[in-house]
This record gives structure tokens, C-alpha cells and sequence, in this order.
């Protein structure tokens, strides 16, 4: 227990990295993924096509070994970062962009196929159509499923630990090194600090699930 | 193909149409077009460096190195997933049984360890068994798949007995069946027809999980392909990742067709049809269905 109040920076240091390894990751496969989702509902085959490749690939991967990808594989093919912060946002991006898409493209086909024709029978244009009818009533279907992918990528984010940047599994690594007699509260007290991100993030789920819920 | 972002296209719709897939295609392919020549720019298209695969350097057989990631590496992926998803399995109806009793004492403390599960990292789980236990290294892995993956069996079973119709268990109250036999004859079969399409694919999520073996140091197939490259050289890297990204997609994409083949197939034993597997598992390791607590109708 000493040790877990000694080492309290260390473990702050850790928790923040994780928080913005998350936060980062979470903006930049927002925006991937949604233009990767624009991609999938869109007339264009071709975008289409890029947009399920992209999905199928990505999904039947293991996050492991994207991170080996950018981690050792990158460099052999002209691209080394100076750091191991870099290549972890961008295997965690492009990994989560693909869960994103997914939710974003159900959220789209969710909505009433009537609402659409019924927008575009009493005369609205396509981006009105976009902004009044589809995209309010696809938000409240794509939140819960969105939140829950972010939990995931918070907890996907200690895969980084195993790849050099000292978030919270990596300062996990780093203390049961240091105090062998004291593993146990050392890595529980890892555990709680990922709980204080998961668990109040998935009550506020099933929260906004219930709230937005609503009859179609 | 009418969606609800636009209606069946006319003929012009149709030209320009066209005309975006040609320049999306173009999109594509420049791309793709991009890649391959930053690959030829470090040479990795040079065929002696595939030649690892056909005819290998430093005294090696072709045999060996396919045998190494085939026989040693994926079957010891695996094993280790094998080994976890039974186990997982039959714990996780035992945590859905038992948080679906009426008993309070029993029912709370088995929530909240279910929820503790889900809330944490896989990775961080094998760490503990093989650190904190100090199980052996595979049953470390076995143990951080088990830990998690029966949390989300049993939340996957929870959802399929809380979305059947109520009149099931109302029906077989009333013809007088006790309340376990409910659950074990009437609800529990249907749950797990409707939830199978999730059930599988979670397990696609598990056996994709047992890759995390390769940071405790679990001889699986990633750790084989980083053995390989460290016995030919570094520059083997992308051909090594090349053939191991196939095996892991070619095993993942058909247990996935087998989790839309049982969704396609449905089922019409199970009252209200089959769930699609996404409605449970959208992040691909995280269930939802965090709504109610789950109660069985009351028995009179």
C-alpha cells in the first residue's frame, strides 16, 4: 500500500498518458470514420468498396498486430518516429476509425427509409434533407454505440504499454519490476485507474441508451 | 437502389454517378498507386526477399519457417483460444444464472464483478495471472480470455433472456414449470438460438484477443513472425506481416461468414427470431444492453 502512495506521480503520469493516447486516437478516428461511413451509404460503388474492404480488413485483424505494423514494420519502410507516442495514436486510429464507420453506417440505415422519401417528396435538397431529417434521428442511434467503442479504445490503449510508451499498463510493467513483494495492490490499483474512466463511461451508455430511446 | 439518402437514380443520376465511382476509383487506385511505390522505393518487392517463404537463407528449409507460423504459432494461438472460449463459455451461463436469481445477496456482488471485468483491459488481466498468480504463461493468457470473455458471455446471454417475449416465461409459469425450470427449459435454450450470431462473433473478438499474448510473452504466431525476423533480419519485417496479417484475417473472416450465416439462417425455435450480431457487440469488445436489471417475471 506504501508503495501505491510512493509511486502516486508515476501512476499519474501513466493516467494521463492513457487519457490523451484516448483522446487523440477517439478524435482522429472520429473523423476517419466518418468520412469512411460517408464512404459506405454513399451512391459511389467504388467509395463503397474502398469503405467494406477497409471495414472487412481492419475488423478480422488484431490490434496487436497493427501496432506491431507501425511500431517495427514502419521503419523498414521509411518511416521512423521519433517517439512511441506517434505510432501508437495512429494504430489505435486506424484501428477504432473502423468501429466508428460501422456505427455510424447502422445509425444512417436506421432511420425510416419513408423519412427520406418523405423529405424529398415535399421538395427539401439533398443537404437539407442531411441536416433536418437524417442525421438528428441517426445521432441519437449512433451515441450509445459510440461511447462504447471509446470505452473499448480506452482499454484497447494499453496494448500501447507492451509497445514502449508508459501509459498505465506500461507503468504497470514498470512498478511490478520495481517492487516484487508488493505486486498485488500495485496492479490493482492499476485496474482501479482504468475502472474510473470504464465504468462511469458505461453508465453514461446505458444512460443516453435509454434516454434517446424511442419508438420508430 | 433507393436508400434514405436518395431514390432509385434516373438516367442523368446514373451518368454522373458513373463519372464519381471512374474518379473515386482513380482516388483508390492513386492510393494504392502511392503504397506500392514507396514499397518499391525500399525494395520490398524484390523477389529474394519473398524467396524467405520458397527457398529461405542461413541453412533453413522452406518447411521450417511454414511450419514455425502454421504448426507452432497459429496452433498455439489456437490452443489458447480453444482452451478459453470453453471455459468462458460455461462460466459465463453460470454469471448470467446467477445474476439473474431473485436473490439480492447473490445477485449484486455478481454484477458488479461482472461489470469490473468488462471495465478492464484484457492485457492488464494476463499481466496479473502470470505476474500476480504466476500461473504459467499459457494459463495466463488463458486466464486474462477467460476473466473477460465470461463477463461478456454472460451479458450476451442476459440480453437474449431479457429480449425474449414475456409471455414465455408467463406461459410456463402458469402451466406450473418452477422458476429454475423456466429458466433452464423454456428461456435459456431460446436465449442462446437468438444470440448465437453474437456469441460467435464474439469469439472472433477472443481469439483475436489471444495476439495480446504476444506482449506477456506468449509463444503464439505474432511472437513466432518477430522469432523469424530476428533469425533472418529485420528487413524480412513487411514480408513476415504480410503473411501473417493473411493468416489471422483468412481464420477471422470465415468464423465471421459463420456468424452471418447462423444470422442469415435464423432460426424460427427462438421466440422473436435471431439478433443481429451487432446489436450486442458494436465495438467488437464491448457488449451492450446495460438497460434493466434483467429480472425474471415473477412467479405467482
Amino acid at each position: 500500500m506504501d508503495t501505491v502512495i510512493d509511486e502516486l506521480p508515476l501512476y499519474w503520469d501513466g493516467f494521463t498518458t492513457t487519457l490523451s493516447l484516448t483522446l487523440l486516437s477517439a478524435a482522429i478516428a472520429l473523423v476517419v470514420g466518418t468520412i469512411l461511413g460517408s464512404f459506405r451509404v454513399s451512391p459511389v460503388p467504388t467509395l463503397r468498396w474502398f469503405g467494406t474492404a477497409y471495414v472487412e480488413i481492419v475488423r478480422n485483424t488484431p490490434l496487436t498486430l497493427v501496432f506491431i505494423f507501425f511500431v517495427f514494420v514502419a521503419p523498414q519502410l521509411g518511416w521512423t518516429p521519433s517517439d512511441f507516442f506517434a505510432p501508437a495514436v495512429v494504430a489505435l486510429s486506424v484501428y477504432t476509425a473502423a468501429f466508428v464507420c460501422e456505427a455510424v453506417r447502422s445509425g444512417i440505415n436506421s432511420v425510416g427509409l419513408g423519412q427520406g422519401e418523405a423529405a424529398r417528396a415535399v421538395g427539401l435538397t439533398f443537404p437539407q434533407t442531411l441536416r433536418l431529417i437524417v442525421l438528428p434521428q441517426a445521432f441519437r442511434t449512433v451515441i450509445p454505440p459510440l461511447i462504447n467503442i471509446f470505452i473499448a479504445l480506452t482499454k484497447n490503449s494499453s496494448v500501447a504499454g507492451g509497445f514502449f510508451v508508459a501509459e498505465l499498463f506500461g507503468v504497470a510493467r514498470q512498478l511490478t519490476n520495481a517492487h516484487p513483494s508488493d505486486i498485488y495492490p500495485v496492479l490493482i490499483f492499476i485496474g482501479v485507474f482504468y475502472l474510473i474512466i470504464t465504468v462511469p463511461a458505461g453508465i453514461l451508455a446505458g444512460y443516453v441508451e435509454r434516454k434517446v430511446a424511442f419508438a420508430r | 437502389m433507393s436508400s434514405i439518402l436518395y431514390d432509385a437514380p434516373g438516367p442523368r443520376t446514373r451518368r454522373r454517378t458513373t463519372l464519381w465511382s471512374i474518379l473515386g476509383g482513380l482516388f483508390v487506385l492513386g492510393l494504392l498507386y502511392l503504397a506500392y511505390r514507396q514499397l518499391d522505393s525500399r525494395d520490398q518487392w524484390d523477389p529474394e526477399r519473398w524467396q524467405v517463404f520458397t527457398d529461405p537463407p542461413l541453412g533453413q528449409s522452406a518447411a521450417d519457417v511454414w511450419r514455425s507460423m502454421l504448426v507452432t504459432g497459429l496452433g498455439a494461438t489456437l490452443r489458447a483460444a480453444g482452451v478459453a472460449a470453453a471455459i468462458a463459455l460455461a462460466l459465463g451461463l453460470l454469471l448470467a444464472v446467477l445474476r439473474m436469481t431473485p436473490a439480492v445477496w447473490i445477485r449484486t456482488p455478481v454484477t458488479v464483478v461482472i461489470e469490473f471485468f468488462r471495465g478492464l483491459p484484457v492485457v492488464l488481466l494476463m499481466f496479473f495471472g502470470v505476474i500476480a498468480i504466476g500461473l504459467p504463461i499459457f494459463w495466463g493468457v488463458v486466464f486474462g480470455l477467460v476473466v473477460y470473455n465470461s463477463a461478456i458471455f454472460a451479458e450476451i446471454l442476459r440480453a437474449g433472456i431479457v429480449s425474449l417475449p414475456k409471455g414465455q416465461s408467463e406461459a410456463s409459469y402458469s402451466i406450473g414449470l418452477s422458476q429454475r425450470q423456466t429458466l433452464f427449459t423454456v428461456l435459456l435454450p431460446q436465449a442462446v438460438r437468438r444470440m448465437l450470431p453474437s456469441l460467435v462473433s464474439q469469439l472472433v473478438v477472443l481469439l483475436k484477443d489471444t495476439s495480446l499474448g504476444f506482449i506477456v510473452g506468449y509463444a503464439e504466431l505474432l511472437n513466432v513472425l518477430r522469432n523469424n525476423t530476428q533469425f533472418f533480419g529485420q528487413r524480412y519485417w513487411f514480408q513476415f506481416f504480410v503473411v501473417g496479417a493473411a493468416i489471422y484475417i483468412a481464420v477471422n473472416f470465415t468464423l465471421s461468414r459463420l456468424a452471418v450465416y447462423l444470422e442469415r439462417r435464423g432460426t424460427a425455435k427462438a421466440a422473436g427470431g435471431v439478433a443481429k450480431a451487432d446489436q450486442v457487440q458494436i465495438a467488437g469488445t464491448h457488449a451492450t444492453g446495460a438497460d434493466g436489471a434483467g429480472q425474471l417475471g415473477t412467479p405467482p
